[in-house]
């Protein structure tokens, strides 16, 4: 596992001083204040902090479906323009069609780029067997569990050859020990894939268990308050740990101190950010 | 599917039966020529036979024509303005005009303008299923998840592939529900126009015989009538299992 020392690299996701704000029917709201972000190619990095923190902003501006009110999204070193057909989103309800059978939603992704049919389905097929799901090709996502309507999600994703994955609270709907299975499989398709990720959550367990680096942000209006390294966690049985319990107590203190502190006065400690 | 049919025409038979019981049990108590019972009604379907099977196919064209003009020229519009305010907002004070207007005043004018034959009562029920179609489609399309959209557009698609397979899968039920409704409001507009205007279809066949005094016969064309109706109803209920598989099967194995 070599993916971490790419610290002289160009980013493959880069959010410099983005800042939202949303017009609503009661006047103007920050969303995020400033996001400061680079994520290296291959890297895995978790953005921890608060509901309502504009974790979710800083996605859809990831991923280029909201321009942001300030600042910039760079992929690759140049700006973002629009959605871009190698990273993948995957939402809290996963977005599926209710309409379109799993090996249909699989290969959603291939029929928006105009890939012969063949093709595609030979290709969704390859990324059901990934995540496990190939015996149910034929379903409809109204007849999966949630687990499983989150291993679609997850193939739709891989079938398109993605080297970004950006998820927003994929797992905030399963129970508890279907979401240690799912955050084993988000990290198995991880390492098989290379792809960079960036994993929006309030749970700390998950941030710990999936980031190697951790980005802690304030409550809203939004921006990076620490970003805590944690590059052990390709270690193979990282959550039965000491340093994993350790970790998860750290980052309970650090989020913790952030509430108390209430709303960023104080300036975004960049710690690490870029990684040198 | 073969367990599907025998227990849809047991139910259809089980429904004549209770119809045939109740309408018994209305006539003996309205004892009046003008309503006779079903056993009197019903042979004269098979005694007016010849002319009302050709009363029914008339009546059956111009609804169905009708009601696919209408709904194919309102689904494109209601899309568009249930997916654009821009649109919406050059349409939908059109709409709240027009819409509650029934549009059977139009049919002196239309008559006028076409004729007796079939145009101005296709073009009657046509605007009738239009404008429900067009308010329900375009309800459905508003109310699209916003995240069944973002998830499509981060896939990269266009305008184009949005529609294809987020909104218009996402408002087919709701079409159905509407076609249903309104072909009840189509079969009374048919009604209303074949009475009024010209010599063919069911309504002309039922107000002849009213003006004969041929209560028998009069209820022969009545009862095609019914028929006509189940027919619309058959019709969009197997056009609707057919594009919307995925609903039936969802709702038998929720998880």
């Amino acid at each position: 596992m070599h993916r971490h020392d790419a610290s002289d690299c160009v980013p493959k996701l880069e959010l410099r001083a983005v800042r939202q704000r949303y017009r609503g029917s009661r006047g103007e709201t920050l969303a995020l204040d400033r996001m400061d972000l680079a994520v290296a190619p291959g890297e895995s990095v978790a953005v921890l902090g608060p509901s309502g923190c504009g974790k979710s902003t800083s996605l859809l501006a990831a991923c280029g479906l909201q321009r942001p009110t300030e600042g910039e999204v760079l992929v690759d070193g140049a700006p973002l323009a629009g959605p871009r057909l190698e990273t993948a989103l995957i939402l809290q309800d996963f977005g599926l069609m209710p309409w379109k059978t799993v090996e249909q939603n699989a290969a959603l992704g291939l029929q928006v780029r105009r890939m012969p049919k063949k093709e595609r389905m030979s290709r969704a097929h390859d990324a059901l067997r990934q995540v496990g799901l190939d015996e149910f090709a034929k379903a409809y996502p109204s007849e999966l569990s949630g687990g499983m309507r989150q291993r679609l999600a997850m193939a739709r994703a891989l079938a398109c050859d993605i080297d970004l994955l950006l998820m927003d609270e994929p797992l905030s709907a399963l129970d508890a020990l279907l979401r240690e299975e799912m955050q084993n499989m988000l990290k198995r398709c991880w390492r098989e894939e290379g792809y960079a990720q960036v994993l929006v959550t309030h749970s700390i367990e998950e941030a710990v268990f999936l980031g190697q680096r951790i980005v802690v942000m304030t409550p809203r209006p939004g921006r990076v308050a620490k970003v805590v390294d944690n590059a052990e966690m390709v270690a193979d049985d990282w959550r039965d740990t000491p340093l994993f319990f350790e970790r998860c107590r750290l980052l309970r203190d650090l989020l913790r101190a952030e509430a108390q502190a209430g709303p960023a006065e104080k300036p975004a400690a960049q710690e690490g950010a870029s990684h040198a | 599917m073969r367990n599907g049919l025998v227990r849809k025409i047991a139910g259809y038979v089980f429904a004549i039966a209770i119809i045939v019981a109740g309408w018994q049990l209305t006539a003996l108590a309205v004892d009046n020529p003008v309503l006779p019972g079903p056993f009197d009604a019903i042979p004269m379907v098979g005694t007016y036979f010849s002319d009302l099977w050709p009363a029914l196919l008339v009546s059956l064209y111009r609804v169905v024509a009708a009601m696919a003009i209408g709904t194919v020229l309102a689904i494109p519009l209601g899309l568009m303005c249930g997916r654009s305010p821009r649109v919406d907002a050059v349409f939908a004070p059109v709409l709240y005009f027009l819409y509650p207007l029934p549009k059977v005043v139009l049919l002196p004018v239309l008559v006028v303008l076409m004729g007796l034959a079939d145009a101005p009562k296709i073009v009657l029920i046509a605007l009738t299923a239009f404008f429900q179609v067009l308010v329900t489609v375009r309800d459905a399309a508003q109310s699209v998840p916003e995240e069944s959209v973002m998830s499509m557009r981060s896939l990269g698609a266009g305008r184009w592939d949005i529609y294809r397979h987020v909104i218009v899968p996402a408002t087919l039920p709701e079409l159905f529900t509407a076609l249903r409704i309104s072909s009840g409001t189509a079969v009374a507009i048919l009604f209303f126009a074949e009475s009024l205007a010209g010599s063919t279809g069911l309504g002309y066949f039922i107000v002849d015989a009213w003006a004969l005094l041929a209560y028998p016969k009069m209820f022969a064309g009545i009862i095609a009538m019914a028929v006509l109706g189940v027919v619309l109803y058959e019709l969009f209920d197997v056009a609707e299992r057919r594009l919307t598989r995925w609903k039936a099967r969802g709702a038998r194995s929720e998880l």
